[in-house]
């Protein structure tokens, strides 16, 4: 049985296609994928993503915790903000990336990928477990009681604003929500129940993530669309959602990530801090921040018109000795380029942008070219 | 094509004079020669084809054979010829705008047309009718 969010029955409302993604039953589109990405780059799109999960660590000592788990140093963050962190193994190898917001002194909300809750709270439980100050850390799932949604795109703070009418009492103490900067988070509430609101998202657009208990989601969902309907505000899918963060080529878990490959090679080796002293696959990621990596992920476009690249397509060498050197890992048609684009894993030599490649599709290679991150980017 | 009809919102078109596979081609016959497309439904299914494949000229397929792939952002998939034959035209004009199976999907959207070489196997094809009942309308 597929686990469908408290915004399942406004899915159906909307006309919205559902599919099977990570054990849940989401929209991937109302419209189409490529309407709804134009819109979020365009005006405004609002996403579903109570599929996501939620852990709260609190305690004092919560940091010190989360500094052995997580590759970033939560100890830069101020009450009321967040950051782009990632969970590895000894081995380097990322068991997720994820969102940590310290949302009190001693308390932070992570936000997982719905895809790894199980793995991430099994590992998360057995760390705790052999942590020596185990008794000054507590560790809450919240992910089936909160729900949350993504509003995102250049034309959305003036509608947060209509919608959220009650005083920011927590995180960043911002007059309204919408004066909130990149990776803020500020705490009001909405229905009389707690409403986080993070200016973050994953579209490389201006946006909000909004977390507040389940059972006030719908009603946040159908405020929002209906004070943005004059901003031109549409729901989107995960598809839309998909095509946005590979042109900003943005890590989706599974594809980009997994507990095999560290974020060095996957390109995010920025959220690793190795100064601030010990974490979990520390040794690992340093010696291939010192010396680099064999594999790396590239951003690639394709060169001339040919079918969109997929993932798990062979990547090829050009040139008269071609050969297999990777695979594709995301790959789509890029809705802002009207281009074939994706990223994949290739040999270091391979990387550097301007390196000409081949895409293996249903057995014949097209060229490509290996570009800068991201391949997207506003005029 | 492969489609699932159970979350039809918009009723799709289904002219009366075109033969239907179960795959979701269209077979309009004129003689010996069919012209082959996919349905309204079909394309309503993928939503924004970026891309058409099609067979080569003069090459000869067999019905329920896969010959042609129509991609959209979402995936991939194969189309397959609805009755056996010789491809003896492609359309250009879909291969370089291939919105045009979004846009006209019985008309400008067209894929190729064979020349049958069994044209009794036509009569295996759904009417409107029953292509309508099939996708849930």
């Amino acid at each position: 049985m597929l686990k469908r969010t408290p915004l399942f029955a406004a899915h159906q409302r909307a006309g919205g296609k559902l599919i099977e993604f990570g054990g849940w039953e989401m929209p991937v589109h109302y419209s189409s994928i490529v309407d709804e990405h134009l819109a979020v780059r365009r005006a405004g799109g609002l996403f579903d993503i109570s599929h996501m999960g939620e852990v709260s660590i609190s305690g004092p000592n919560a940091l010190a915790f989360l500094n052995q788990l997580l590759t970033n140093d939560a100890a830069k963050l101020a009450v009321g903000q967040g950051q782009y962190t990632l969970m590895c193994n000894e081995r380097g190898g990322v068991i997720d990336d994820l969102y940590a917001y310290r949302i009190g002194p001693q308390e932070y909300l992570l936000v997982i990928n719905a895809s790894r809750i199980d793995a991430d709270l099994g590992w998360m439980e057995r760390q705790l477990a052999a942590w020596p100050k185990r008794s000054e850390v507590q560790l809450k799932n919240l992910s089936d009681t909160l729900g949350a949604v993504a509003l995102q795109g250049p034309r959305v703070r003036p509608i947060l604003d209509q919608v959220l009418r009650e005083p920011i009492v927590g995180g960043t103490r911002a007059a309204k929500a919408s004066d909130l900067k990149k990776n803020e988070l500020a705490v009001t509430s909405f229905g009389g129940e707690i409403l986080y609101v993070g200016c973050t998202g994953y579209t490389g657009e201006d946006g909000f993530e909004l977390i507040s208990p389940a059972n006030r989601i719908e009603e946040i969902w159908d405020k929002l669309l209906a004070a943005g309907h004059p901003q031109c505000l549409q729901p989107a899918g995960l598809g839309a959602r998909d095509t946005l963060r590979t042109e900003m080529c943005y890590p989706l878990y599974g594809h980009e990530l997994d507990e095999n490959t560290t974020p060095i090679e996957a390109g995010v080796g920025f959220f690793v801090a190795l100064e601030k002293g010990d974490f979990n696959g520390r040794e690992v990621l340093a010696e291939q921040k010192a010396n680099g990596t064999r594999k790396r992920c590239v951003a690639f476009k394709m060169a001339e018109k040919s079918a969109p690249p997929r993932p798990q397509y062979g990547i090829w060498s050009g040139g008269v000795n071609a050969a297999k050197i990777g695979e594709v890992v995301s790959g789509t048609q890029s809705p802002s380029l009207n281009l074939g684009i994706g990223l994949g894993y290739v040999p270091v030599e391979f990387s550097r942008a301007g390196t000409s490649i081949e895409i293996e599709i249903r057995g014949r290679r097209y060229p490509a070219v290996v570009v800068k991150k991201p391949i997207y980017s506003k005029a | 094509m492969k489609s699932d009809a159970n979350d039809q919102i918009m009723s799709s078109q289904v002219p009366s004079d075109l033969k239907f596979a179960k795959s979701h081609e269209w077979l309009r016959l004129t003689g010996d020669t069919g012209t082959v497309g996919i349905t309204d439904h079909a394309q309503h299914e993928l939503t924004d084809v970026v891309f058409v494949e099609l067979p080569a000229v003069g090459r000869k397929v067999k019905a329920g054979e896969a010959c042609a792939v129509v991609e959209s952002v979402k995936t991939a998939s194969d189309i397959y010829a609805p009755v056996s034959g010789e491809v003896i035209e492609v359309n250009k004009a879909v291969s370089d705008n291939p919105g045009l199976v979004n846009s006209e999907p019985y008309g400008s959207g067209w894929f190729f047309k064979l020349k049958l070489s069994a044209p009794a196997e036509a009569n295996n094809l759904l009417g409107s009718g029953d292509y309508a009942k099939q996708i849930g309308q």
